[in-house]
């Protein structure tokens, strides 16, 4: 029967391919992780494709949690050798590493990262805010004449007369991205202590901790909308909303500085020269972890951390910081320790 | 109400009215009424469809306007020469591309010096002008190593901006704050544009190209991903068609009617109605963590795709063999044909146009899908550029067309954004192209029975 050679055929012919699939080694690096480190990561994977003999690594996004996951699920040539993260590896996952067979992982750190507030070009005139301007306005439990209560602030100029009467309309990363941690951290937790509210909390019995907590929740109302995708997805909320406020990383902001305006923290204005200083306060470290296990059996992984790291590559006048990547200063260190394949402790 | 009107009261009323108004051609107020109703129902439909010509055509203006600038670039046309000493000296470096670069805005500067160029430039302002050219350069001089030492007319890619300034995106104005051009740059590329240095040509490398790092908008070419989408449709065509048509024609003409096929019936119809991300899911687990078979590979994708496609084959072929009348097959066993000799001799080519159709409908379906492609690894930042061969095809990682312009969409410079909705561009050519196909086979396989 033509009709059942030709299934079989086909049923042959997908089986072989198959086949070949899984006894060909893999022969490219495989990335994951952070969307922030995503284009620094591509930047790097073009070049070292292009630069090297090794094919060009495959740089997949998702998210710094996600990217760490995957990571964590084992060693093997069907899971990835390098995690980007926009944020330090936790405990947590290096246990579920441990557990999963990746015990011996090499933190890279390859530079800085910028968290900048920008807003409509032509908006209001959102030019200059401290991280108090934004506990107020984003922050679920807030000081109002010396009690805690529920943030009652519907406008920027409620609580600072300096700031445009303007609906609040925030548009902050979601939780699955590093970006938040920092957020959460550098500008919620440093506003709720500056305006007093920390200390109110725990006045009024909370524990340092709890009160930790509850100072980077955020409020829940809608003022405050979490972008779980990318900074492109941030951006498209400004442009539909003239009051909007948007979180992005420095890097972007600099590519759009036709739609964006920035507004300065604490004073200072961000730029690759003020984060490098530290004048900056909004800034994280940018890192990449490599599963020691691969190195040898990928081929180009180690070369892949390497170029990615090189001075030529990451260092102040690489094509990385010309993207908006605040280059270490400390990179010499970080290239000795992939040369040696330190892995955490 | 009908009753009411029988009711001798109402018939009086009505026959105190005139007798002309029984006129065939005086309407009553009942006709009326409908008469108009119907119009307005009409009326409903066709503001219907103008809305929805009109969403059309609003649809096919903002790809078509936004899409066609991913279709010229702005290049930077120069000749000049590399020396052997210069390749070697180049090719120690570790970061070679860059000293290509070098070289190029080297010979660039020269040559402006030599032209007396009336404005003001430096190396720095060169190189925000040309885009990433290195890779081009480099590529160019190992394939031939004897253009070496003498001159050579290069086309390399001008930077995003400037490729913004020359359709229009970028003006002065908003080029204010930005670090990557500034607007004395501007000045310098009106000079080149007068002299024929920078032109806008057709953007050839975006057909036929791979994706490109995210400072390099003008390298980045869809024509990867072309290829990645088509080992995709095969691994789905060559699975899906076979394992669709054999199972309907099985569950339509021999398998006996009892509770497990009718089981088996429902489960292929909430299959069909199952969102894609679960497939995705699923591929990740069986196919990659189970099966292990390579990460962002189209025959990982293609086999997810198949699952996808399988019901929505099985359920359109099913359909065509219903359609086809009962009294072909008792003609055809009644002369002494088996069942089996019925089914694949009269019922299966009656049916075949209808199959096609389904099965090209399920693959153009099949073909713009993202969502299962996020989970085993075919979206991101995947530039392998072609595969080494056929079966390579399958197992190399590649990306999809519809992959490719969700990671461009994503992406900081605005150019990106172009070349996404240039990609949407490409692929609805390819889907029109794949339901055109279908019509036209349907109409063939229609006149010849």
């Amino acid at each position: 029967m033509k009709f059942t050679t030709l299934v079989s055929a086909t049923a042959l012919a997908v089986a072989s391919t198959a086949f070949v699939g899984a006894a060909q080694a893999r022969d490219q690096v495989q990335v994951a992780g952070s969307s922030t480190v995503l284009p620094y990561a591509s930047i790097v994977a073009e070049a070292f494709g292009e630069n090297t003999d090794f094919p060009t690594p495959v740089v997949e996004s998702g998210g710094s949690s996600a990217g760490l996951k995957r990571f964590c699920e084992g060693v093997g040539e069907n899971t990835i050798d390098v995690a980007n993260a926009s944020r330090k590896i936790r405990e947590k996952e290096i246990k579920a590493c441990a557990e999963a067979g990746v015990k011996d992982i090499i933190e890279v750190r390859i530079g800085y990262d910028g968290i900048v507030f920008a807003s409509q070009k032509d908006g209001p005139a959102f030019v200059a805010f401290q991280p108090e301007d934004i506990f107020n306005a984003l922050g679920a439990k807030v000081l109002v004449d010396g009690k805690i209560v529920d943030n009652p602030h519907t406008k920027w100029s409620d609580f600072n007369k300096d700031l445009p009467d303007v609906e609040i309309a925030a548009f902050i990363p979601g939780t699955k991205h590093g970006t938040r941690e920092v957020f959460e951290e550098k500008v919620l937790a440093v506003g709720c202590e500056h305006t007093g509210a920390m200390k109110a909390m725990m006045d009024a019995g909370m524990s340092e901790d709890d009160a930790e907590d509850a100072c980077i929740d955020v409020r829940a109302d809608g003022k405050s909308t979490d972008i779980d995708g990318d900074y492109t997805e941030t951006l498209a909320r400004i442009d539909s909303n003239p009051n909007g406020i948007g979180v992005f990383g420095l890097a972007f902001y600099e590519n759009n500085t036709d739609k964006l305006k920035v507004a300065t923290m604490g004073g200072v204005v961000p730029s690759t020269a003020s984060i490098a200083s530290g004048e900056y306060p909004v800034s994280r470290p940018l890192f990449f972890y490599v599963k020691k296990a691969h190195i040898g059996v990928i081929p180009g992984l180690k070369e892949y951390a390497q170029f990615f790291i090189a001075d030529e590559i990451a260092g102040p006048d690489g094509p990385l910081a010309q993207y908006g990547l605040v280059s270490d200063p400390e990179l010499s260190a970080v290239q000795a320790s992939v040369d040696a394949e330190d892995t955490m402790k | 109400m009908t009753d009411s009107t029988l009711t001798p009261e109402a018939n009086d009323t009505s026959a105190k009215a005139p007798a002309p108004s029984r006129s065939l051609y005086a309407l009553d107020d009942l006709t009326k009424k409908r008469n108009a109703a119907e119009k307005r129902f009409q009326a409903y439909g066709i503001a219907a469809i103008l809305i929805g010509l009109l969403f059309l055509v609003v649809l096919a203006y903002s790809i078509i306007s936004k899409g066609i600038p991913a279709f010229t670039r702005t290049v930077v046309q120069v000749e000049f020469t590399i020396t052997q000493e210069q390749f070697d000296a180049a090719e120690k470096e570790l970061f070679k591309t860059k000293a290509y670069e070098r070289f190029f805005i080297g010979a660039l500067q020269g040559q402006f010096e030599e032209s007396g160029l009336n404005v003001p430039f430096d190396a720095k302002a060169i190189e925000r002008i040309v885009g990433k050219t290195g890779g081009t350069i480099r590529e160019y001089f190992r394939a031939n190593p004897d253009k070496l030492g003498e001159p050579v007319a290069f086309e390399l890619a001008a930077s995003s901006r400037v490729d913004g300034y020359m359709n229009g995106r970028v003006t002065r104005e908003t080029m204010t704050d930005s670090r990557f051009l500034q607007a004395s740059d501007l000045d310098i590329v009106d000079a080149l544009v007068e002299t024929e240095v920078i032109k806008t040509v057709f953007n050839w490398n975006f057909i036929t190209g791979a994706d490109s790092g995210v400072d390099n908008p003008g390298g980045a070419g869809i024509g990867a991903s072309v290829i990645g989408s088509f080992f995709m449709m095969l691994v789905v065509l060559f699975l899906s068609l076979p394992i669709g048509v054999a199972a309907s024609i099985y569950l339509e003409e021999f398998a006996p009617q009892n509770r497990f096929t009718d089981l088996i019936e429902v489960n292929i119809s909430n299959l069909a109605a199952v969102p894609s991300i679960v497939f995705g899911i699923l591929g990740l687990a069986v196919f990659i963590q189970f099966m292990h078979l390579p990460q962002s590979a189209p025959l990982v994708g293609g086999l997810v795709l198949t699952l996808m496609t399988l019901p929505t084959i099985i359920i359109s072929t099913r359909a065509s063999l219903k359609a086809v009348p009962p009294s072909i097959r008792d003609a055809a066993l009644g002369v002494g044909a088996s069942k089996m000799q019925a089914t694949f001799h009269h019922v299966l080519p009656l049916a075949m146009p209808g199959i096609l159709t389904g099965t090209i409908i399920g693959l153009a379906q099949a073909l713009g899908e993202t969502a299962p492609l996020l989970l085993i690894g075919m979206v991101g930042f995947v530039a392998r550029g072609y595969p080494d061969g056929f079966i390579a095809g399958f197992t190399e990682p590649n990306s999809a067309m519809p992959a490719q312009i969700y990671t461009w969409a994503a992406r900081a410079d605005f150019a990106f954004y172009e070349k996404a909705w240039g990609g949407i561009i490409v692929l609805l050519v390819f889907l029109l192209s794949m339901n055109i196909l279908a019509i036209i086979l349907r109409r063939r396989f229609e006149r010849r029975w």
